[in-house]
């Protein structure tokens, strides 16, 4: 099951450009949280504090309270250990080149220690089947490379990736905007299912693509956040007049 | 310039660089083919004036060098490849380990020799097999370590992230997924070490230093097959220079199996549209 994430006075830095400040925000368990603002605005640096990457980089900083279940993921818990809980899928499709289908999916696990391979087709299959990939790479699961597929596939294939660990949020960072309309249209039909199991966060340049698949919106500028609602309101009433600019195309 | 122009540039270019190889290879053919026997390759040298004899103990002794040198050279080597990309990039210590292994790469292979020596062969009172491997060895860390770095910098990032996401510790992340993407070309790198010092001469001059029998002990004097046709080159007689030849082309054939065995067996197992 999925769970909320609460986030407090959230700053972040990449040296001494302050990318983020003061976020506020709570995110519902179990639906699509969408995430809106133009380049630059912050929201990929947000998704990537919720499972501890913004740190991997060497210069980046952060501060705030970041609580996701009942875990403050900045100080009860490692970032290995948050990432496990805590999914992610990139902009752009990143299957591991030099392995299988099937290690793909399997690599989160096998690489933290599990082995038991019928515990493994069991978990690479129902993954694959909640990515919606299964009955398109079940022959050759074990024959060809990850990098082998479509972009789309092999989105869908990061996605069973993610899955496969068994996290309850899934951070999804643009996911669809590498990809032509059908396999986004896939993409996003996945996210309808999957808000049944996880906390979905999706960063997205496409405001039709939050207004379909997000219960909640909210809209970023300038690494602030500027309103947070019902994805109903944000579009059809929103209360500041920076986000109606934007969603009315007026700028970004 | 028309395309027809390019392509022909392009070919002469190509025939020029496969050229001096094919030139080798023919000549030593030639001068050597007819000198090799079964003899050849079972016997050890005989004594001036005796007709007949072999290498052996040479080929013997350079796959025991090029073992020993192996075995300190690629891991060593691949170990600062990870380094220098993977720790240490941007730090003062990777900048030193980078200069070092250009230096030592430029270091002439007989000084390399001279310094074994001073280190190994005298403190021990006597040449052996090991100071010789050791020798090629440490020749072979900064091919090995500089391309270990420049390829796994070549694995993009997002390989990385995509680890780091899933929750596996950097470590693992390291080895189990860049170092495995980079492996090709780490494995091609190591390849062009082992085949730069398994002819060298004058690294082992002063090390393995050479034996007219058989040895397979670390710990004593060893032959080797560039040792072995830089003797019998050097000598007056007509026999030893036609077998010096047959050694020659012996090497070349060697190194160029042992390097088609290992792409062999590191290709098994790549899989349909992996890149």
């Amino acid at each position: 099951m999925g769970v909320g994430i609460e986030v407090t006075t959230l700053n972040a830095w990449y040296g001494s450009n302050h990318a983020l400040q003061d976020i506020n925000l709570n995110i519902p368990a179990n639906q699509a949280t969408a995430l809106i603002g133009p380049s630059g605005c912050g929201k990929s640096t947000f998704v990537r504090c919720l499972n501890r990457m913004h740190e991997t980089i060497p210069v980046a900083r952060v501060t705030g309270t970041v609580i996701i279940g009942d875990l403050d993921i900045y100080k009860d818990i490692t970032p290995v250990e948050i990432r496990r809980r805590v999914g992610m899928v990139f902009q752009r499709p990143n299957p591991f080149p030099t392995m299988s289908i099937y290690e793909n999916v399997a690599a989160g696990l096998k690489l933290n220690g599990y082995s038991s391979r019928h515990v493994l087709d069991e978990i690479v299959e129902r993954s694959l089947r909640n990515s919606a990939l299964w009955d398109e790479v079940k022959d050759d699961l074990k024959k060809k490379s990850g990098a082998s597929l479509s972009g789309g596939q092999q989105q869908r294939l990061c996605i069973a990736r993610a899955l496969a660990v068994d996290p309850e949020v899934l951070l999804m960072d643009e996911p669809a905007s590498a990809l032509d309309p059908v396999s986004t249209s896939k993409i996003e039909d996945l996210i309808f299912q999957l808000k049944a199991q996880y906390t979905i966060v999706i960063v997205t340049h496409n405001m039709q693509q939050a207004a379909r698949v997000a219960e909640k919106t909210g809209f970023f500028l300038n690494g602030r956040m500027v309103e947070f609602d019902t994805t109903d309101k944000i579009f059809t009433n929103p209360s500041d007049k920076r986000t109606e600019d934007y969603i009315t195309g007026r700028f970004g | 310039m028309s395309d027809g122009a390019a392509t022909g540039l392009a070919v002469l270019a190509t025939v020029l660089v496969v050229a001096p190889l094919v030139a080798i290879f023919a000549y030593l053919v030639y001068k050597g083919a007819s000198s090799l026997n079964l003899a050849f390759f079972i016997d050890v040298p005989k004594p001036v004036g005796e007709v007949g004899g072999g290498m052996a103990n040479a080929i013997l002794g350079s796959a025991i060098l090029l073992a020993v040198g192996s075995a300190i050279g690629v891991p060593v080597g691949i170990a600062g490849g990870i380094f220098l990309a993977e720790y240490g990039r941007g730090t003062k210590l990777a900048n030193a380990v980078r200069f070092t292994a250009d230096v030592l790469n430029g270091v002439p292979s007989i000084v390399m020799g001279i310094a074994i020596y001073s280190l190994i062969v005298v403190p021990q009172g006597h040449f052996s097999a090991f100071s010789g491997g050791v020798a090629l060895g440490i020749m072979m860390i900064p091919t090995v370590c500089r391309t270990t770095e420049e390829m796994l910098l070549m694995v993009p990032n997002a390989v990385r992230e995509a680890a780091l996401a899933l929750g596996v510790p950097n470590w693992r992340s390291v080895l189990a997924i860049t170092v495995k993407t980079a492996s090709p070309g780490i494995i091609t790198g190591c390849m062009l070490a082992f085949a730069r010092v398994a002819g060298e001469t004058a690294p082992l001059i002063f090390t393995a230093f050479g034996n007219v029998g058989w040895n397979a002990r670390l710990d004593e004097p060893i032959a080797a097959l560039p040792l072995q046709i830089y003797v019998y080159a050097l000598s007056p007689y007509d026999d030893w220079h036609r077998l010096a030849w047959a050694g020659s082309l012996v090497l070349i054939v060697l190194i160029v199996l042992a390097v088609s065995l290992v792409r062999y067996v590191t290709s098994r197992g790549v899989l349909k549209g992996a890149s």
